[in-house]
């Protein structure tokens, strides 16, 4: 997962590109003929301060490596944001970056 | 060593009761809205998510989407709003298996500006509703897809 956040006007801009294949589990495996089971990012939130400031709920149909921008108030540089995903297998990254 | 039925059945019940235990905490973390995500109509993911089907057009929603699409893959789409009291904001695609397609949360202070990437499995209509004050508007706009995204 890459983030990069700016503050820029008292408004911190997010912008993360999460590694992610989003299989929808409809897709078959050309050479085998079986479907490839789902794997894809339901629920990925970033946390400030201990606030969580942005709630984002996947289904199968958001592109592979989802890109995702979003931007809330009160950020400061050199603050810490806590970002985290979590698919539908289970799977989990966690990933802290700093506001510019 | 030989096990009677009873113990075996209570063996069963001890082992099925513990798998489910381990099953629990998957499944009650994530407030994933497993319903509308899975929902394959359009109204059932609407009714599920917002609890209605019924929304405003409004042209205070800004839904930022290609007319056409070359690759249904991977399409740029941005919701913003100047409205207030935003609670969250929502994608809808009419015509993929499974319409919703994301949902965000705005808590307060946050700002209703997103941009993401969706697929489109092939040409259909993209909606995007803003739930602000309690009340839900949306905005929709046709994409026309030459390849589909969704590895048909």
């Amino acid at each position: 997962m890459k983030v990069k956040a700016k503050v820029k006007n008292n408004i911190t801009t997010v912008r993360v590109l999460a590694k992610h294949p989003m299989e929808t589990g409809r897709r078959v495996n050309k050479e085998t003929g079986e479907k490839i089971p789902a794997k894809y990012i339901q629920e990925l939130t970033c946390e400030h301060d201990g606030n969580v400031v942005f709630v984002a709920q996947f289904g199968t149909s958001v592109s592979q490596n989802p890109y995702l921008a979003f931007s809330f108030e009160g950020g400061k540089k050199g603050d810490a944001l806590q970002l985290r995903w979590n698919d539908n297998t289970g799977d989990v990254e966690k990933k802290e970056a700093k506001i510019k | 060593m030989t096990v009677s039925r009873r113990k075996f059945l209570n063996l069963l019940t001890v082992g099925s009761t513990a798998c489910l235990a381990l099953l629990t905490p998957i499944t009650s973390w994530a407030a994933w809205a497993s319903d509308a995500f899975n929902a394959t109509k359009v109204d059932d993911a609407f009714n599920n998510l917002l609890g209605s089907a019924s929304t405003t057009e409004s042209d205070e929603v800004k839904l930022k989407v290609p007319k056409i699409a070359e690759n249904g893959g991977a399409v740029p789409v941005s919701v913003k709003t100047s409205m207030k009291d935003v609670e969250s904001i929502s994608i809808f695609v009419k015509d993929n298996p499974q319409p919703l397609t994301a949902s965000f949360t705005i808590p307060a202070g946050t700002v209703a500006d997103i941009s993401t990437r969706i697929r489109l499995a092939q040409t259909s209509t993209v909606t995007a509703v803003i739930k602000a004050g309690g009340k839900l508007y949306s905005k929709s706009q046709e994409v026309k897809v030459t390849i589909g995204g969704c590895g048909g």
